[in-house]
């Protein structure tokens, strides 16, 4: 097997060379771009979870939430009462590093709730986990609508134009790698063996209760860092951001790009973005034809039919020697 | 002569489960000692799986306690007793559907792997030694069993008795010392059979492994155990050599019934 840290090295590049050429692409690509790549995290992430692990969540949103709120308070209060002097908007990439400690406090903040929501619920399957995710994530906007430090329901704003290319297509690209190296792998055949037969799994010696705490705890912390790619993205949060419905539109994005499949969930992500980019002008039928492009996917599954094809272009990516979900 | 006997491999003692009122299994003792090949049978609803089950810990005995290699097992959840040296089939073959038969074998060795998340992700070079040596040994026990052929394939489009050997090899490749097989000949026909008990002793004789079967097909039993423990209506009913359960009344008439001819026949000359 190649080593897809290939992968990775050109991903990054991309990332680089597309934040160098930042000053010829207009304002709105640029929008549309960033919020495609946070998306593509957060869809990888939740992958992890409902694609490779099987174990389905509602809160997706809630970590991104916790991302959010944790960079914006450190960027908007910690760092400018710690280095008062600093200049905190360079145009360079170095003179940007100090995001690099932000994004991954963020990540970390949404590990820790993830392993403990994880921790207990997780020994519950499918329904019942659903609730309890369900039940996390609104415990999560609302809390954060009645503390008032962070704003309450009005949300936090002015937050720094932190986020730029760099970050966004450097940590989709981090998430990617992350998660195939994760998946293909003997450790990875964990999550698939606790998927595919919890009972089986725990026979072979497999300790599904980690496994499954493991992918939600990755999943968590991966949202976090995309919730404050966000957060420094479009300058403002607000708990109703990341309510139930931004959930659903992540699982959408998993489910359109396959379950399991890393590389078609992150299409299934960028389409879904320029399906709602392009929506924009029907005004109030947005939902109706958005809700039947959806049922289009899911009946042609373009994403699912792309993705072996694009994945021979990615260098080091082992080509799937059997349709999975076939039995 | 003087010689104590060896201390045994397993040793159940006087276990019952009950469900509510329901009682699967009452006060049943079990010896296995190492590398022992024992036969489990008994008719239908006789407490074979829910012996296993408590066994393998995926229910508690509600009375009676279970020592693997003089250790108790109270307590330890499935996964844990797999690495103690426990490993087993099921009688309704579980297989990961959505990996290949490679990938099946494969995850046996995830309990003793020496790379966790962080080298995964990494992919240093010890990374990559482990999955050289995983993927060699996983290849090797394909080999030997003679599923090579297939190893790329779906688990799940493999023949119904290529299936059940896939099981055993995965079992098998957890390293156990004792394997517990839940009638692995179900389902198969004779040649399948007769390949199946040439599979049985070869465990035995190459990986020195224990193996304690539960099986309905009496040539299969009779064929290979060196000892059979009868199990009815949850409790033990004999146990001894093939011989002297196939001749013992009170398992004809387990399997039988009581007034049929041939038990009571036996019965009246005794």
């Amino acid at each position: 097997m190649k080593n897809p840290r290939i992968a990775l090295a050109g991903g990054l590049a991309v990332a680089v060379i597309l934040q160098s050429c930042s000053g010829w692409v207009d304002p709105y690509t640029t929008q549309v771009i960033l919020f495609a790549a946070i998306n593509v995290i957060l869809a990888v992430s939740l992958n992890l979870v409902m694609g490779e692990t099987g174990q389905f969540s509602l809160c997706h949103a809630a970590f991104m939430a916790l991302g959010a709120y944790t960079s914006a308070l450190l960027t908007g209060k910690a760092l400018p009462f710690l280095l008062p002097h600093c200049s905190w908007t360079g145009t360079s990439v170095a003179s940007q590093l100090w995001f690099l400690p932000v994004l991954i406090a963020a990540g970390v903040v949404a590990a820790i709730a993830g392993f403990i929501v994880g921790g207990p619920s997780l020994r519950l399957r499918g329904d019942y986990l659903a609730m309890v995710t369900l039940g996390f994530g609104e415990i999560i906007r609302v809390l954060l609508q009645n503390t008032d430090a962070v704003g309450g329901a009005r949300g936090m704003e002015g937050i720094l134009p932190a986020t730029n290319l760099f970050w966004v297509v450097g940590a989709a690209a981090l998430t990617l790698y992350t998660m195939i190296s994760l998946v293909r792998s003997t450790y990875g055949r964990g999550f698939h063996a606790v998927r595919d037969d919890e009972i089986a799994a725990a026979a072979m010696g497999i300790n599904t209760t980690r496994f499954k705490v493991t992918a939600f705890v990755i999943g968590a912390f991966f949202a976090g860092v995309a919730g404050a790619l966000y957060a420094h993205a479009v300058e403002f949060i607000s708990p109703e951001g990341f309510n139930f419905l931004r959930s659903f539109e992540i699982i959408v994005m998993v489910i359109l790009g396959g379950l399991g499949r890393p590389v078609g969930v992150a299409i299934a992500a960028v389409l879904i973005t320029l399906l709602n980019e392009w929506l924009r002008d029907l005004s109030q039928y947005r939902m109706v034809v958005y809700a039947l492009i959806i049922i289009l996917f899911m009946i042609l599954r373009p994403t699912e039919r792309l993705a072996p094809y694009l994945r021979r272009l990615i260098p080091g990516v082992k080509k799937r020697p059997t349709p999975h979900g076939k039995s | 002569m003087g010689n104590p006997e060896p201390p045994p491999l397993l040793e159940a003692k006087n276990c019952s489960l009950r469900f509510g009122g329901i009682a699967a299994l009452t006060d049943v003792s079990l010896r296995i000692n190492e590398g022992e090949l024992v036969g489990l049978i008994g008719p239908n609803g006789a407490g074979k799986t829910s012996l296993f089950n408590i066994l393998t810990g995926v229910y508690r005995p509600t009375e009676g306690e279970i020592l693997f290699d003089g250790r108790s097992t109270a307590g330890m959840p499935p996964h844990r007793i797999n690495t103690i040296g426990v490993a087993r089939t099921f009688q309704n073959i579980r297989l990961f559907a959505s990996l290949d038969v490679r990938m099946n074998v494969r995850t046996s060795f995830i309990a003793r792997l020496r790379n966790g998340l962080v080298h995964t992700v990494r992919r240093g070079r010890l990374f990559r030694r482990e999955e050289g040596e995983i993927h060699e040994e996983g290849t090797r026990l394909l080999a030997y069993f003679g599923l090579e052929q297939a190893a790329s394939h779906p688990s799940r489009s493999l023949p119904y008795g290529d299936q059940r050997r896939l099981e055993i090899v995965r079992a098998l490749a957890t390293k156990p010392r004792l394997l517990l097989l839940d009638e692995p000949a179900a389902g198969m026909n004779p040649t399948e059979k007769e390949a199946l008990k040439s599979l049985i002793s070869r465990i035995r004789t190459e990986f020195g492994t224990a193996v304690l079967l539960v099986e309905h097909d009496m040539k299969v039993v009779m064929g290979i155990c060196e000892r059979i423990v009868v199990l009815d209506q949850g409790r033990v009913l004999c146990s001894g050599t093939p011989s002297e359960v196939r001749s013992d009344p009170k398992v004809i008439a387990a399997y039988l019934g009581e007034s049929h001819p041939v038990a009571r026949h036996r019965e009246e000359a005794t």
